[in-house]
């Protein structure tokens, strides 16, 4: 069992690409809230899963300038495929390569199953972790919590 | 993190049932959503064994980026709401998820004996969109995770999608331990 990474820890800084041309550091997301939503894989079976229903409450989010990024261990074009079938809005980062190795720094890999566990972290402006949720096997977590969090960073 | 219903049960909300029933059963759900439309039997069969010990609930919660006939189809359903038709609605929009384009919602209104004219105003008025968002911020704050996400007396049921399983946990809240 990882050891999900917790409020008023800096979140460590990492650079993963967001899509076959594209990388994005989170140091660069300094000066708003960030939300990283780490899940366990692209296409799973579920339609209305948690990021579809982050996809939807993207302009809540927005209301309190944060931004939203969601990262597994899928490779690139297989986000990029994903993130078009699904209509996201938001970027799929991938944790490909070292694999899961952003996961582990957060605490937010399941080594025994080889992908990320379904966490949440909102950093604030600073870049410090101010909430993270580590949800049960197999269930996705809500917007609510997220939502608190944003709340109460203002 | 225990995701409540919120805000709870209230006579806003479309119910069928007691409302003195000892479970309530509140689903979040979307018209064009293949899993709500899957769930749509099993809630009927729980509907059907729990008799008047079950008071269900249907709110609101289109993922209209994904389904795009989805947020007309839940306006649809409140219009029919309007002339104490909601329930009716309700079940065609879920027999005929393959045909919600907006003549296809305009032609069940009429079915029902509703004002085909007066009910595709209302649909390109967008006269129910405030109440259809109001049902998605609530389930927002509520904590729904997907659709359909189904609520046991305010607490979030995280369960199988599966008449036993469902039927289980309602028998259970009717009588707690």
């Amino acid at each position: 069992m990882s050891s999900l990474l917790s409020a008023g820890t800096p979140a460590p800084d990492f650079t993963l690409p967001r899509g076959p041309d594209a990388k994005l550091r989170l140091a660069d997301s300094r000066g708003h809230p960030v939300i990283l939503a780490f899940y366990p894989a692209d296409w799973s079976p579920v339609c209305g899963d948690e990021l579809t229903v982050f996809n939807e409450v993207l302009p809540e989010f927005q209301r309190y300038r944060a931004e939203l990024l969601g990262i597994s261990v899928d490779g690139v074009w297989c986000h990029k495929a994903y993130a078009a079938a699904r209509k996201f809005d938001f970027a799929l980062l991938a944790d490909f390569e070292p694999k899961g190795a952003v996961s582990r720094a957060y605490g937010a890999y399941r080594a025994q199953d080889g992908f990320s566990e379904r966490a949440l972290f909102v950093l604030d402006a600073a870049g410090v972790i101010r909430w993270s949720y580590l949800s049960p096997v197999g269930v996705n977590p809500g917007a609510d919590g997220i939502l608190a969090a944003l709340e109460a960073l203002k | 993190m225990t995701a409540r219903l919120t805000p709870p049960v209230s006579a806003r909300d479309h119910a069928q049932g007691p409302a003195d029933a000892p479970v309530t059963l509140v689903e979040y759900g979307d018209f064009e959503c293949p899993h709500c439309g899957r769930a749509y039997p099993i809630v009927k069969t729980v509907q059907r064994s729990m008799g008047n010990n079950l008071r269900f609930v249907f709110r609101n919660f289109p993922l209209t980026k994904s389904h795009e006939h989805a947020e007309h189809a839940a306006e649809m359903a409140e219009i029919a709401g309007r002339e104490g038709k909601f329930w009716e609605m309700h079940d065609v929009l879920f027999e005929h998820q393959d045909a919600l384009e907006d003549e296809d919602l305009v032609a069940y209104a009429a079915a029902l004996g509703i004002d085909p004219a007066s009910a595709a105003a209302a649909l390109t008025q967008a006269l129910f969109r405030e109440r259809v968002r109001e049902d998605f911020a609530s389930g927002v704050k509520s904590g729904v995770n997907g659709t359909p996400t189904f609520f046991i007396n305010g607490a979030r049921y995280d369960g199988l999608l599966h008449p036993t399983a469902l039927l289980e946990a309602l028998v259970l809240a009717a009588n707690p331990a």
